[in-house]
């Protein structure tokens, strides 16, 4: 006996994509509206021992730090760098750092395996935040192309001046 | 006059190029996108240094506080000030107790507001001191160039 076999109809075969393309373009526009681009950041590490009632470290280190006294005008903003009490540099970080390579073993090259000197930041209390990293940024090191050569690894704050 | 019938058969035009390249812009967006925001804070800009780079691996038991140009710390939800940071920073000393660490395990990565007075800095690093943090990162981001 012959046995006919229906065909499917061809025309039938396509996928229904609509609401797939809605979920998709509401998936793109979710992550379009909420995208933000965002500048790269790092850190700086910050030494800070615990202190006694007396303002000293509890472990104090045998070699003397480098003391960077930051002086602030009315404003907050920086009007002088001093170094250990004795050297001034006005607001110019780039002879801060000059000074700061001649301080350190391998000058320019950094101090290798070593930490480096230690520097002890002692600043106005109203001195704005972004002189102080100013100030961090050029003792703790300097850019070549794309390499960072590090200065210092030590930094410590002096007891706050209120 | 009879008209001619037209063929009522829906035209659909090829989806393919167009859906690959929206999946394409999905996986780019979904692989940058970023829901962590702990770390962020539109109240804080941070000030900028040639030598900031994203540290080589993620600190042990980061505790992210910022601090605003009017002195005001900023914990997760929680807002605080200077002075009262203390009862913020117990919550995250007793998380680290019940992880079998203390607080001198943590690293408290500070985002100063780049107008903030420094001594306000320093007074939020003196409270932790006294919580037994002993690990500060301050946290900068990267000098635009022209």
């Amino acid at each position: 006996m012959a046995m006919r076999v229906k065909t499917p109809d061809r025309a039938d075969a396509t996928l229904q994509l609509t609401s797939m393309i809605d979920v998709v373009f509401l998936l793109l526009i979710f992550f379009v509206m909420t995208f933000r681009i965002a500048s790269q950041e790092g850190d700086f590490s910050v030494k800070m021992p615990l202190q006694n009632a007396g303002g000293q470290p509890l472990e104090p280190d045998a070699d003397l730090p480098i003391k960077l006294r930051l002086k602030a005008d009315a404003s907050g903003s920086l009007s002088d760098i001093l170094v250990n009490d004795n050297q001034s540099f006005g607001k110019d970080f780039v002879k801060l750092r000059a000074f700061i390579m001649q301080m350190t073993p391998g000058g320019a090259n950094g101090p290798g395996n070593s930490d480096g000197p230690e520097v002890e930041l002692d600043l106005d209390y109203h001195l704005r935040y972004e002189f102080i990293i100013g100030a961090i940024t050029s003792v703790t090191g300097h850019r070549q192309g794309d390499e960072v050569i590090r200065l210092v690894n030590r930094i410590k704050f002096a007891p706050p001046r209120k | 006059m009879r008209l001619g019938k037209h063929d009522t058969k829906m035209v659909e035009g090829d989806m393919t190029a167009m859906i690959d390249m929206v999946f394409q812009l999905i996986a780019f967006f979904m692989v940058l996108i970023n829901f962590s925001q702990d770390d962020q804070n539109e109240k804080i800009s941070l000030p900028e240094s040639e030598l900031a780079k994203p540290a080589d691996g993620p600190l042990e038991s980061p505790i992210v506080i910022h601090l605003d140009k009017d002195a005001r710390v900023y914990m997760g939800a929680n807002e605080a000030t200077v002075d009262s940071v203390k009862v913020l920073l117990g919550t995250e000393v007793a998380v680290l107790k019940s992880n079998q660490k203390s607080a001198a395990d943590g690293n408290i990565i500070i985002r100063a507001h780049r107008n903030a007075a420094g001594g306000k800095v320093q007074d939020l690093i003196a409270k932790c001191q006294e919580m037994g943090f002993e690990k500060f990162a301050l946290r900068v981001k990267e000098e635009e160039h022209q």
